[in-house]
């Protein structure tokens, strides 16, 4: 149940937040550098622990619904207080986080402890005075927006209007303003008339970061699909559809599963798209439709396991995949523990680990290598000693400097680039 | 169809030739669609091998729906889209017909019956338990015998149907692989019987803008859901004799299963020897064809010792 299920940045930076299989949020916060202490700034420290989702059951259908977070979004921070959504399979909720470092003191009616006074005791009138004390930090639900999914949610993204969000499950899209729970706007359904006919579901959905009316959604196919509000309400037809044509020489009983997409990201400058399938990373321009513009082969030692993979189901585990803060490196997981990371300006990828055993605290993480024939060098590992269970789904980027979030099973760990905070880590 | 140990054996060395797509292009039958893929497909019998293994595979994992939880939709679609892939390219091979012919044609009459009843007993006993899960309802069990029912009317009073399926030719491969598509989606009744109840509110025009709030249609709908995949598990296999009168034995006998034992391979075969197998005799079967698919009989056991508790406090005994 502390298996961690989804990692986010707020805006700035300095807050992390993970949720668990057990529908629990911890919130870190980046410690603000102190005059002189260098060594220690720069530091997540748990700011806050709640428990967002129980597991509830569905009695109509005699199931259970699962606790687990499947995403959690930050909101833009517009006061003191930060917000951010999270999300089960089916009930979106809005927590808001805030910070009280003093109290009133000196009621009238009331004594230290809060009992109410007998009024014959008073003699006299004061004016309570707020005074500080020690730092607490409060979560509290604000919305609750239920009902809106007949389906698993996958998705959430917040609007760029700072109004609205989405969200998606298998088989629709769904708009909800922020302030209003009992009511959301169906923007996409997939949903065939007879369910026989069923053979696609979307797998992944985002906002654009910029232009509040445009959004993208993936789908178990392989095709993404952009989409524009101010089309239709319903945006069932999209404004550009991006598929890669397949190529017939590579045709396997798996082509379609691992062509299946299973996380969609815009870029920071809203120029391109950065999906993941089962063995590649793929960056898209947004202009181009025919095509990816940059293929990444993360695991292609992989595909002649495809038959094993599918039989131990792994072949249908969802890899997160992310942009650095100037959308020149990408970023993805993999099996035993190890992510990858591309360099888009020279093609190059680097096979990091994340795994307690083989790094302490502050040393340089070296690069891995998994032997797939030639010179085999010390250190590297076989595909046939790969650890399946050991899988890096999740994992988040600083929005401004190079720092990341890896989520390791029920580990988090959180790397840091010290030498060059603008550059790729070594 | 084919003996457990045999695929195994087959599955370790030739396994890149169905599975290797970009890798395996040297490796026996390439999967890739050369220039005449029919003279392509229709060669070594490993490939079809694992085809076949690729196919039982796959439904099982469509039949092991985890009860406590919706399954994985994606995940479900993915391998149903798989599974109709690998019978597009059999019906192609037309070794589809001689698969499903010789299904036929090996069983006796009574066998044939048991056979369907089994696979039907299986989506509906899976439709009963999904329904049912930890804390079985009165209504599943009714749904059992209407859907019994109705499987009834189909057999006696469809002679079109009867006369179609018999004469299983070339000519109407559509018709046995469109109703053995419908197959796996009935089996995996989970996910199918859910949007049941969603379709069924929109289709009685009830308010559908959110399709969590489902009525108290829901009871009728899963009793809809049940006959209907019951049809379509029975339109896969030749009705040469109309049913007996449903047995009451043998249908309690089947319901409290949980699907997750049946083996398709078992089912299939098995079931040719000794037609009238009860739970445990199928549970006794599963273990003797050594180390099988599913590893977890052992778990079966004690959750068929559950099932039978949660039935007994429902049949009151």
């Amino acid at each position: 149940a502390d298996v961690i299920s989804t990692v986010e940045f707020n805006q700035t930076g300095d807050l992390l937040a993970t949720g668990d299989k057990g529908g629990r949020v911890v919130i870190f916060q980046r410690e603000t550098e102190e005059a002189g202490e260098v060594g220690d700034s720069g530091e997540y420290n748990v700011y806050s622990t709640f428990q967002s989702h129980e597991p509830d059951f569905d009695y109509l259908k005699s199931l259970e619904i699962e606790e687990k977070i499947n995403k959690i979004r930050w909101l833009p921070q517009q006061n003191a207080a930060h917000f951010l959504l999270s999300t089960n399979d089916k009930t979106v909720k809005l927590w808001k986080v805030s910070e009280r470092d003093k109290r009133p003191e000196g009621y009238n009616l009331k004594d230290e402890e809060g009992r109410i006074k007998d009024v014959s005791t008073i003699t006299s009138l004061r004016v309570p005075v707020l005074k500080p004390t020690d730092l607490m930090v409060e979560v509290r639900p604000r919305r609750v927006f239920a009902n809106g999914h007949t389906y698993h949610i996958n998705s959430i993204s917040v609007n760029s209007d700072g109004e609205t969000y989405l969200s998606a499950d298998d088989l629709r899209i769904n708009m909800w303003h922020l302030d209003i729970t009992d009511r959301s706007f169906n923007i996409v359904d997939i949903k065939p008339a007879n369910m026989e006919d069923l053979t696609e579901v979307i797998t992944a959905a985002e906002f654009h970061p910029h232009h509040c009316h445009l959004f993208v959604y993936s789908s178990s196919k392989g095709t993404l699909r952009l989409c524009d509000m101010r089309a239709s309400a319903l945006c069932d037809r999209h404004t550009k559809l991006f598929e890669e044509p397949e190529d017939p020489g590579s045709r396997s009983f798996f082509s379609e599963i691992i062509s299946s997409v299973s996380d969609v990201k815009f870029s920071h400058s809203g120029r391109y798209l950065l999906t993941r399938d089962y063995l590649t990373a793929k960056v898209w321009d947004l202009n181009m439709d025919k095509g990816p513009v940059e293929t990444y082969q993360v695991h292609e030692y992989l595909r002649s396991k495809l038959c094993s993979l599918y039989e131990n189901d792994c072949i249908f585990d969802k890899f997160e995949c992310v942009w650095n803060s100037s959308d020149s490196v990408i970023m993805t997981g993999a099996y035993n523990s190890f992510f990858r990371m591309f360099d888009r300006e020279t093609g190059r990828g680097v096979t990091l680990e994340a795994w307690r055993e083989n790094s302490k605290p502050r040393a340089v993480l070296r690069t891995r290598r998994v032997y797939t024939g030639g010179k085999r060098r010390r250190g590297d590992v076989g595909v046939d000693s790969l650890d399946f269970t050991k899988k890096i789904l999740h994992m988040a980027w600083h929005p401004e400097e190079n720092i990341i979030a890896i989520a390791a099973t029920n580990n988090l760990y959180i790397f840091q680039d010290r030498v060059n905070p603008d550059a790729q880590t070594q | 169809m084919f003996p457990k140990g045999t695929k195994r054996k087959f599955s370790d060395s030739g396994e890149e030739a169905v599975c290797g797509g970009g890798g395996g292009g040297d490796q026996g039958p390439s999967a890739a669609p050369a220039p005449s893929p029919a003279a392509a497909r229709t060669l070594s019998s490993s490939y079809s091998l694992q085809r076949q293994s690729l196919l039982d595979m796959s439904l099982i994992k469509l039949q092991l729906c985890h009860m406590l939880v919706e399954p994985n939709l994606c995940r479900s679609v993915l391998i149903a889209n798989t599974v109709r892939q690998i019978q597009e390219e059999m019906t192609q091979d037309g070794t589809w017909q001689i698969m499903t012919q010789a299904l036929a044609a090996a069983q006796c009459p009574a066998d044939r019956l048991v056979a369907t009843e089994v696979l039907c007993r299986q989506t509906e006993a899976a439709a009963a338990a999904a329904q049912a899960g930890q804390s079985p309802k009165p209504f599943s069990v009714s749904g059992l015998e209407e859907g019994y029912h109705s499987e009834e009317v189909v057999m006696d009073g469809d002679a079109e149907a009867e006369v179609a399926m018999s004469s299983l030719s070339p000519v109407s491969p559509q018709l046995s692989s469109a109703s053995y598509l419908a197959g796996p989606f009935g089996m995996g009744p989970c996910w199918e019987d859910d949007e049941e109840d969603a379709d069924c509110d929109e289709d009685e025009e009830e308010d559908s803008e959110e399709c969590a709030s489902e009525g108290e249609d829901a009871e009728r709908h899963h009793l809809r859901a049940d006959s209907r995949t019951g049809e379509q598990v029975f339109g896969t296999f030749e009705i040469k004799h109309p049913a007996p009168p449903p047995d009451p034995a043998l249908e309690e006998l089947f319901s409290d299963v949980d699907p997750s034992y049946y083996d398709l391979d078992t089912v299939l075969t098995g079931m040719q020897s000794t037609p009238k197998m009860g739970p445990y005799d199928l549970l006794e079967s599963l273990s003797s064809h050594g180390p099988t698919a599913l590893s977890s009989s052992a778990t079966c056991r004690s959750d068929l010792n559950e099932l039978d508790h949660i039935m007994e406090i429902i049949v009151g005994s």
